[in-house]
C-alpha cells in the first residue's frame, strides 16, 4: 500500500509523517515534491504540517495553487483517502477540498501544547477504529488554527456529519471548538492537531494509543492488518 | 499605455472576530481613556501597479486577479479598491 506525503516549500512535518507511516505503521510511504507528479497506484495521500511559502498572504493559499494540487483534487474525486494535518488542513481548505477557513488564533499567539480532541465522526478512513466521542491526547502547534465556518457552512457540516474532531477545551476561538472536518463524501479529512507527533509512546506524555488509531484506521481502510 | 496604482483593501467580514483590532482598541486606545473611539477593525492593503487603458479597466483587472488567485478568501473577507494614476 502506497502513501504519498506531499512536500511544499516550507513543509516541516513531512519527514515526521514519513517516519510514522514507514517505520511505525510499515506502509510504503513516499515523499513527493509539489512540482512532481503523484506516483501511480497511490492508495492514500497526506499533506503534512509546516509553513508552506512562509504562510505568506494566508496560510496554505499559495501551496493550494501548486501543480500537484490538480492531481490531488482528481484523487479526492476518486475517493482516495486524503489527510491534511495543520498546514495541510489549511491547504485543503484553500484548495476548496474542505469547507471553512483557518484564521489566526484569537490570542494572536502561536499555540504549541498538548490537548485532547474528541471523535465526532467515526466513519472516515482516518477514524473508523474509534468509538464515537472517544478522546485523543494529541499535540497542537499553530498560529492560524481557528476554524471558521459561516452559518450556511456550519449547517451543511452538521447535516452531512462532516465535523470529525472537536477540541475538549476552547483555546483558540474555533467555531464549535472544531479541530477537524471532512468533505461531504468523507474521504478527505483535515485536522489541526498533529497525529504524527502523538502516535508513538516515546513522544506522547499521556497515551499514544488513541492517536495511533488515526493511522490504524487508515490501515483498516486500506485492508492492511495493523 | 497609462499606469495606475490600485489599492486593494482586504477586510474580514463584520461577523468575524478581529482580535488584532480588538487588541489595538482595548490595550492601547481605551487604556489611554480615549473612550470616544468605539471600534477598530484590522485589514490588509495590497497595492498593485498596473498598465491599463483607463482607471476602470485597471481596477476591474486587479479585482479579477484577486478572485482568480484567491488573494482574499471570499468566505471570510470582503475587498474594496481605490485607484489613482501614476
Amino acid at each position: 500500500m502506497r502513501v504519498a506525503v506531499i512536500v511544499f516549500p516550507g513543509s516541516n512535518c513531512d519527514r515526521d509523517m514519513h517516519h510514522v507511516l514507514t517505520n511505525v505503521f510499515k506502509l510504503d510511504s513516499q515523499l513527493v515534491w509539489h512540482t512532481d507528479d503523484l506516483p501511480r497506484n497511490i492508495d492514500a495521500i497526506v499533506l503534512p504540517g509546516g509553513f508552506s511559502y512562509g504562510d505568506r498572504l494566508r496560510a496554505g493559499v499559495i501551496a493550494a495553487h501548486s501543480p500537484i494540487m490538480a492531481q490531488v483534487k482528481k484523487m479526492a474525486e476518486r475517493g482516495i483517502p486524503i489527510l491534511g494535518v495543520c498546514n495541510g488542513f489549511q491547504i485543503l481548505t484553500e484548495a476548496g477540498l474542505l469547507p471553512g477557513a483557518l484564521l489566526k488564533n484569537t490570542s494572536l499567539s502561536y499555540i504549541c501544547k498538548w490537548t485532547e480532541i474528541i471523535v465526532r465522526n467515526n466513519k472516515t478512513p482516518f477514524t473508523n477504529k474509534f468509538k464515537l466521542n472517544q478522546r485523543i491526547p494529541i499535540a497542537i502547534a499553530n498560529g492560524e488554527g481557528r476554524y471558521y465556518a459561516d452559518k450556511e457552512t456550519l449547517h451543511m457540516l452538521k447535516k452531512n456529519n462532516q465535523i470529525v474532531f472537536t477540541y475538549g477545551e476552547d483555546f483558540n476561538g474555533a467555531t464549535m471548538k472544531i479541530a477537524g472536518v471532512c468533505n461531504k463524501e468523507g474521504n478527505v479529512v483535515g485536522m489541526m492537531p498533529h497525529p504524527e507527533r502523538s502516535a508513538e509512546q516515546i513522544l506522547n506524555p499521556q497515551n499514544a494509543k488513541p492517536a495511533s488509531m488515526i493511522f490504524e484506521s487508515l490501515l483498516n481502510t486500506l485492508g492492511v492488518t495493523a | 499605455m497609462p499606469s495606475f496604482l490600485v489599492s486593494v483593501t482586504i477586510e474580514n467580514k463584520p461577523e468575524i472576530v478581529d482580535p488584532e483590532g480588538d487588541t489595538i482598541l482595548n490595550d492601547l486606545i481605551l487604556k489611554d481613556k480615549k473612550a470616544h473611539v468605539k471600534k477598530v477593525r484590522s485589514a490588509k492593503m495590497l497595492r498593485f501597479q498596473i498598465d491599463a487603458k483607463n482607471k476602470e479597466s485597471a481596477e476591474k483587472e486587479v479585482l479579477v486577479l484577486c478572485n482568480e488567485f484567491r488573494i482574499y478568501n471570499p468566505l471570510v473577507s470582503k475587498v474594496s479598491a481605490e485607484t489613482v494614476s501614476v
